[in-house]
């Protein structure tokens, strides 16, 4: 057994105690779920009228097009993201100051703004009829900069005597960057891009605040549609089924991220340079505007 | 023509209330963090897959979706009669907690095991391990990115204006309703008052990491 920092090996009384504990912690936390169904049913939450409503194949194709709204919204999202990314960071690691300026600048301001308040902005002065555009763009400066700040931490992770020895057999810093330190930094870079990407997913969902279309919007429709039973609305069961669905989504998206990093931590040729963008200052993920980031 | 000080009564009610719900919610988070992983890393397994199943759950949720959940079902559960405010504090708390807990757990988990058996070896018990060996290194590990959770959680508290409290959002969203105004100005100031908000949290956290800096 793995000696963890905070305790010892535990012996023959510590176990004794720990077995107590997590039957005692088992029941509670049992107790806890249990109380919780209880009070669901017995404000009637699972009563079959609300739930039935979800056999019809109309409305399955109504949460399918919800469904696959987000999904648009969020690839047209994560390329421009991504592209956006790209530029940004090219533009902070030039070696012309002007540029430089201008890529932090924009990228630091993008960064601490909030991003719904970003996407008020959009909608209110650009894209007034066209929600789903103020929320992809909204989406893309956001997480464009924060993109930004992991492909750029990424390549100077990248051990300096690569450049150095790059630079010393003549090759220009183009050639450098594509041939040397990009092909480098992404195999270290791709799990945070992929947990940014999940970010990007989750914030799709701020569309349902501008009264965008997509899955979550949806699904309060369709709560506010379906007649209370007994005089209990729709809106639990919604949150139910929604809920499962976007976190079955995450789940799969994290999944990809953390298979690819057991993938190049695997590799033969030595593991990629550690990444210090592991901690949450650039992937700052929650959620919203923060990311991170959440 | 100008949108600060005709409606300044306003936008200082706003930027209270963004700050007010800052302030608590980053307060029960950082309870709730901390108590999340005290479960992840205690040596009782039923406690260890509750934390594990809290953090992967609300990671995973859309803040916007976690707001729904929160202010339909928890009235649904009884809690009658919170208003809005509270509702968005207990979201934006249990949202960031999973985080908090994430940045917690990965600070003890730097600290070397042998510091611990160090500690142990020379007579130290449990609390004295834990308290003056254990957790003052974690905690210089835990606390900068600590102080971007708190920042994102400034930002995120601006989702709250989609369910009736009134913060930052709600008067930019007003007040782009109430025709007249240059919306980009309007703008310019709420992301004024926002910046003043996340550099305050940035320099009280940077005066924190100083103040806990040890010369290596």
């Amino acid at each position: 057994m793995t000696s963890s920092v905070l305790y010892d090996v535990p012996g023959p009384r510590a176990k004794v105690r720990n077995r107590v504990y997590g039957v005692v912690s088992a029941v509670a936390i049992l107790g806890l779920i249990a109380f919780i169904v209880y009070k669901l049913d017995s404000t009637g939450q699972f009563q079959a009228g609300l739930w039935d409503d979800y056999e019809y194949a109309d409305t399955q194709q109504r949460i399918l097009d919800g469904l696959l709204t987000t999904l648009k919204t969020f690839a047209i999202a994560a390329v421009l993201s991504v592209v956006l990314g790209t530029v940004l960071a090219t533009g902070r690691l030039s070696d012309h100051k002007p540029v430089r300026w201008v890529a932090t600048t924009v990228v630091e301001f993008f960064r601490a703004m909030p991003l719904l308040i970003m996407i008020f902005l959009l909608y209110a002065a650009v894209f007034t009829s066209e929600p789903m555009w103020a929320l992809v763009i909204g989406l893309t400066l956001y997480n464009g900069s924060v993109q930004a700040e992991i492909f750029r931490s990424g390549i100077n992770a990248v051990p300096r005597g690569q450049s150095e020895a790059a630079y010393a057999i003549g090759l220009r810093k183009t050639q450098v960057m594509t041939g040397v330190l990009v092909p480098q930094a992404v195999r270290s870079m791709l799990p945070s891009i992929i947990s940014q990407l999940v970010v990007t997913l989750k914030d799709t969902s701020l569309g349902f605040i501008i009264l965008y279309e997509e899955l979550l919007f949806v699904g309060k429709a369709f709560a506010q549609q379906t007649p209370p039973v007994n005089g209990v609305y729709a809106f639990i069961p919604m949150v139910i089924v929604f809920g499962s669905i976007y976190i079955l989504l995450c789940l799969a998206l994290s999944s990809v991220a953390t298979w690819v990093e057991r993938r190049t931590k695997r590799s033969r040729k030595g593991s990629p340079p550690a990444m210090p963008a592991d901690d949450p200052s650039i992937t700052n993920g929650m959620g919203g505007a923060g990311g991170q980031t959440a | 023509m100008n949108v600060l000080s005709d409606n300044f009564a306003m936008f200082r009610e706003g930027f209270l209330g963004t700050v007010e719900l800052t302030a608590l919610s980053a307060a029960l988070a950082l309870v709730l963090g901390t108590l999340i992983a005290a479960f992840r890393v205690s040596p009782v397994p039923a406690l260890r897959i509750f934390g594990t199943a809290w953090v992967t759950l609300l990671r995973n949720t859309p803040l916007v979706l976690l707001f729904l959940a929160v202010t339909l079902g928890l009235p649904a559960l009884g809690l009658k009669g919170w208003d809005s405010f509270w509702l968005a504090v207990m979201a934006l708390g249990c949202y960031t907690s999973a985080f908090i807990c994430e940045a917690i757990r990965s600070g003890i988990n730097t600290v070397p095991v042998g510091q611990a058996e160090a500690a142990r070896s020379i007579g130290m018990t449990f609390n004295q391990t834990l308290g003056q060996i254990v957790l003052p290194q974690a905690a210089r590990t835990a606390i900068p990115p600590i102080g971007s959770l708190m920042i994102a959680l400034a930002k995120n508290t601006a989702i709250a204006s989609g369910f009736n409290v009134t913060e930052l959002g709600s008067v930019q969203k007003t007040l782009n309703a109430a025709s007249g105004y240059d919306i980009y100005v309007i703008f310019l100031w709420i992301a004024v008052c926002y910046i003043i908000i996340t550099f305050t949290i940035s320099g009280l956290f940077r005066l924190l990491e100083n103040r806990l800096a040890v010369a290596r």
